[in-house]
């Protein structure tokens, strides 16, 4: 099962603190709907405003991303620029 | 409100037009005369966009009202291609990609015509200070200096 | 990565689009003109802060000449809601009431009504005729005060974020982050040299010479066409749809020539407003920004007060590292604090580190993004902090940096590893570069900055259509800020096996190309140009089944190279290769037009790092900093069009210069801004620079066809830290808070000679 860790404090309230998850799901769209039933509101949160770092490699918006037990997986802050 | 009649001559063809008392040369050449060459970046003389030559001095025409065009000749970006051939400086700044978003292009390159017509071999320092009237956010004025250097260079032959 | 042995790519061709930018042809967004055109002009707020009691245009639609007038009341009141639609998260109700204030104007400058008229002196004239009863309230600027306990409300209802148990008291600070790793205190109590020091910087503008100008026209169907200028026409018109509450495919936005955004024109001002009055009278409206309400009333970035804490061992080594941010967002939440957070300490192998971040609003303009957003302004505290550490420390700064560098495998502060990142070659080349063993003079220092930033990558839309003589189109949707068309043709060229004058690259409007994200993030080259390879790979694909056909052989036996399908395998030998332009003759025959489209959420895009080396001399009479030398290193993955890859890095060079040596917005007692134009809104000149050295270190990116890394905003991030370090280095005077202006260096000068009486 993915370990998911979350960057920063911005869903501590849907978490009721933890930052660190162990999700059953090996998509990002699967680890939105896992989240939402767990902790409701959360996935919709980080669908909205995170990214997802899978060992390394950042995707942003892409439910297909894919999560396996081994990788490293965080949430961060979705990154815009200018 | 009476509008003023004003003959001129622009980019060298004689050139009549009205304008309102307040409007300023480059809403004249912009918005009368379609030269929509010449742009505004500040309206108050500080960017140099809207570089021209008035009687052979250089000039920032939002500072001049279109008004005070009577009986002048004017030169705008638009003159300095010869039909399809593009001058030496035009040329270069294209060679060294001395632009970016390309808006100060036509005041820098009527700036640094107007350079070189009196200066045909400025040191990096003496087209550094004539261009200072000029302002680009995008290229940090590298390329742009080496493009007007080797087009004085051009010039020169 | 798939192409090598590159005959396109990495060449230096002249940009497609430069004769009409050098003979004055091409359309910016105030070229443009349509028949029947009214100009539209805004009235704005005197007040930084005020409510808004009373609207009365009667006076102003009575002027001959007048069609319409806009307030609030024409605008759609929406509801509080978040999307990520534009850049960054953005709450629409916010957005419009940025654009046309709603019960409050919340800083000088503030939109609040809006005239449409047959002459720009007439528009003039009514906006003076309209007459507003305002409520002045206390206003508050600068960012520590607006989180002081008593500082004025801008927002009745805002409670900060990101803090459990929420406050019950609402205050102007919309949110708190914090991104922390391993044991800070355990950390600090292993360091055996301690830096700590407090930074503040004021806002700046992006101050791009363009102001902004749209032309809007509504027809009575309900349909709308609007010109701009802006970073993504896609972008306008769902910013448009959004506040207007129109149909998306009723609007058609065609992109105008951009002159300059670096994130400032990844937002609406002028267009709904403009639209709100066309549909209004029936009429295109034309809206051009003066200099003045630029500075006033589009996003410059945050002012910040940046507090950093760093810990090593007398080897070295960083044992901790503690930052506090805090931006101004101004009228509405969202300042960059969260990416400054994050990219702050991202050059260092970290084991413990804590960044806390707070987003504060006071009354000034929204802010908009501005280049790496967020990331020059902490980078400057942290790198300063690093310097006086190497020092403290008596260790060369590149050699400080390298021996706690990010590399493959490092764990970012914010969580993730590292991957395919270039620091160290970055700061390798700086070390051998000529200029870092430069001999220096009287009053001249040295200082070294290195930075980072994310890139992002995002949802692009290409076509490539094969003309049928054999010449190509590239048809794609972000707007071009610094030669990206050029690019894109070039990578669509190399795929196709073609020169570049024979393919030609249009940025459509948006009803013409598919859905294309702004152009913004440095991601142009990365996403556009996959979208674009992928496209003309497509066509390659098409191209080899036409000549199977053609041959009537399995396709896959033919192979592309060079422009020409070849017969390899079972039927090597047998036909002479087909030139695209051969095939394309004959493709109806074959089966019709000829191309390739690629709609792609392009992921994968690569951070990019950057050292820089700057040499000052300071003239201790009138503290003026004069830039000697300049000497910027970046990884850039792979330089498509080396000279504007060069000219990308030059040009954040220049703007990270004016951010430390001269640009500040000045306010007035009553919150009103006193430099709004050029003249005193300084920004670097011809003459305050040299010429500027791009080095481009080349670490592909395994993720793109090409290798690339975004390029465009990484530049900016280490010139403040580069010059402040550099004055350091000449006359040991430390600047902690910028702009490092003649009138404060001088002071600190004073100051210094004072102590040491």
């Amino acid at each position: 099962m993915p370990r998911i860790n979350i960057a920063g404090n911005a869903v501590k309230k849907f978490t009721h603190g933890e930052s660190a998850l162990d999700v059953e799901a090996n998509t990002f769209g699967r680890l939105i709907l896992e989240l939402d039933r767990r902790f409701p509101g959360l996935g919709r949160q980080v669908e909205e405003s995170m990214a997802i770092a899978i060992d390394g490699e950042i995707y942003q918006d892409a439910y297909h991303a894919p999560l396996k037990a081994e990788s490293e997986i965080w949430l961060i802050p979705k990154i815009a620029g200018g | 409100m009476s509008q003023h009649h004003v003959s001129a001559t622009v980019n060298g063809e004689p050139v009549e037009f009205l304008c309102e008392p307040q409007e300023t040369l480059l809403d004249v050449l912009r918005d009368r005369l379609n030269l929509t060459g010449s742009k505004e970046g500040c309206g108050s003389g500080d960017c140099g966009a809207c570089s021209v030559v008035v009687d052979g001095r250089l000039m920032c025409s939002c500072l001049m009202l279109g008004a005070e065009a009577e009986g002048r000749a004017i030169e705008t970006i638009e003159s300095l291609a010869q039909g399809d051939r593009l001058h030496p400086l035009q040329q270069r700044f294209l060679e060294h990609a001395a632009l970016q978003c390309g808006f100060c292009t036509p005041g820098f390159l009527v700036a640094a015509k107007a350079l070189l017509d009196r200066n045909p071999n400025p040191t990096e320092s003496e087209a550094r200070y004539w261009l200072a009237g000029n302002l680009c956010r995008c290229t940090g004025y590298d390329k742009i200096i080496r493009a007007v250097m080797d087009a004085a260079a051009d010039l020169r032959k | 990565m798939a192409y090598e042995n590159l005959k396109v790519v990495g060449t230096r061709p002249i940009r497609p689009d430069g004769v009409d930018k050098v003979t004055g042809r091409a359309q910016f967004g105030a070229d443009m003109t349509m028949p029947g055109q009214l100009v539209g002009k805004m009235k704005r707020s005197p007040h930084a802060h005020a409510r808004i009691l009373r609207i009365d245009a009667t006076k102003a639609l009575a002027l001959p000449g007048v069609k319409a007038v806009v307030t609030a009341a024409d605008f759609p009141d929406i509801p509080d809601e978040m999307a990520f639609v534009g850049e960054g998260p953005m709450n629409f109700r916010d957005l419009s009431c940025n654009c046309m204030a709603r019960d409050k104007a919340l800083y000088e400058g503030h939109a609040v009504a809006a005239v449409a008229a047959t002459t720009a002196a007439i528009a003039d004239e009514a906006v003076a005729l309209i007459d507003i009863a305002y409520e002045v309230l206390p206003h508050v600027i600068d960012v520590e005060a607006a989180m002081a306990e008593d500082a004025p409300l801008l927002h009745p209802r805002m409670i900060t974020q990101g803090v459990q148990p929420a406050p019950t008291k609402p205050s102007n600070i919309a949110k708190k982050m914090v991104f922390a790793l391993g044991d800070i205190a355990q950390g600090f109590k292993d360091a055996e040299v301690i830096v700590q020091r407090k930074y503040t910087t004021k806002p700046v503008h992006q101050a791009y010479i363009e102001p902004h100008a749209c032309i809007a026209a509504a027809s009575s169907d309900g349909q709308a066409q609007i010109f701009s200028s802006s970073q993504g026409q896609f972008m306008i018109r769902a910013y448009v749809a959004k506040l207007l509450g129109i149909d998306i495919s009723n609007i058609r936005v065609t992109p105008a020539e951009i002159g300059g955004g670096f994130g400032g024109k990844t937002l609406v001002y002028l267009e709904p407003v403009a639209l709100a009055l066309s549909k209004k009278c029936g009429r295109p409206v034309k809206m051009v920004m003066s200099r003045e309400e630029v500075f006033k009333a589009s996003g410059p970035t945050s002012g910040g007060a940046v507090e950093v804490k760093i810990g090593a061992k007398k080897d070295g080594t960083i044992t901790a590292a503690e930052a506090t941010l805090k931006y101004q967002a101004g009228a509405f939440a969202g300042s960059p604090v969260g990416p400054g957070c994050m990219a702050a300490f991202a050059m260092y192998d970290l084991k413990n580190v804590t960044i806390t971040g707070y987003d504060v609003v006071s009354n000034r303009p929204k802010v908009a993004a501005y280049r790496a957003p967020g990331a020059p302004i902490s980078t400057f505290g942290v790198e300063s902090c690093i310097d006086e550490l190497a020092r403290k420390i008596g260790m060369d700064p590149i050699a400080f940096r390298a021996k706690n560098a990010a590399k493959n495998g490092t764990k970012a502060a914010y969580g993730p590893t590292f991957k395919d990142i270039g620091y160290v070659e970055t700061l390798e080349a700086a070390r051998k570069h000529p200029h870092y063993q430069q001999p220096l003079g009287k009053n001249q220092g040295r200082g070294v900055a290195s930075g980072f930033w994310f890139n992002i990558g995002g949802e692009s839309s290409a076509a490539v259509h094969i003309n049928e003589d054999g010449t190509a189109v590239v048809v794609e949707g972000c707007p071009d800020i610094g030669g990206s068309r050029a690019s894109m043709a070039m990578m669509a060229a190399e795929v196709l096996g073609l020169p570049i004058e024979r393919v030609r690259p249009v940025i459509a409007d948006t009803s013409s190309v598919g859905y294309s994200f702004l152009t913004g993030g440095s991601r142009v080259t990365f996403a556009t140009g996959m979208a674009v390879t992928q496209a003309a790979e497509q066509a390659v694909v098409e191209l080899r089944k036409r000549a199977a056909v053609t041959w009537d052989i399995p396709v896959d036996d033919i192979a592309w190279a060079d422009g020409k399908a070849h017969p390899i395998g079972a039927s090597a030998g047998k036909f002479p290769p087909l030139s695209l332009g051969e095939i394309a003759l004959k493709s109806a025959r074959t089966g019709g037009p000829i191309g390739g489209k690629a709609q792609i959420n392009a992921q994968g895009a690569a951070p990019g790092y950057g050292t820089h080396v700057c040499d000052v001399e300071v003239d201790l009479e009138t503290g003026h900093v004069t830039i000697l030398r300049y000497t910027a290193v970046q990884d850039v993955g792979r330089a498509i069009h080396p000279s504007y890859v060069e000219g990308q890095i030059q040009g954040g060079v220049a703007q990270g210069i004016g951010w430390a040596l001269n640009e500040e917005y000045i306010y007035d007692k009553d919150g009103r801004l006193e430099n709004a134009g050029f003249l005193d809104y300084r920004v670097p000149v011809c003459s305050d620079l040299p010429m500027i050295e791009a080095v481009v270190v080349e670490v592909p990116n395994p993720r793109h066809p090409f290798g690339v890394k975004g390029v465009g905003e990484v530049p900016i991030v280490p010139p403040m830290a580069a010059v402040a370090n550099a004055i350091y280095d000449a006359i040991g005077v430390r600047m902690p808070d910028l702009p490092i202006s003649p009138p404060r260096l001088r002071a600190a000068i004073d100051r210094r000679a004072e102590a040491a009486e």
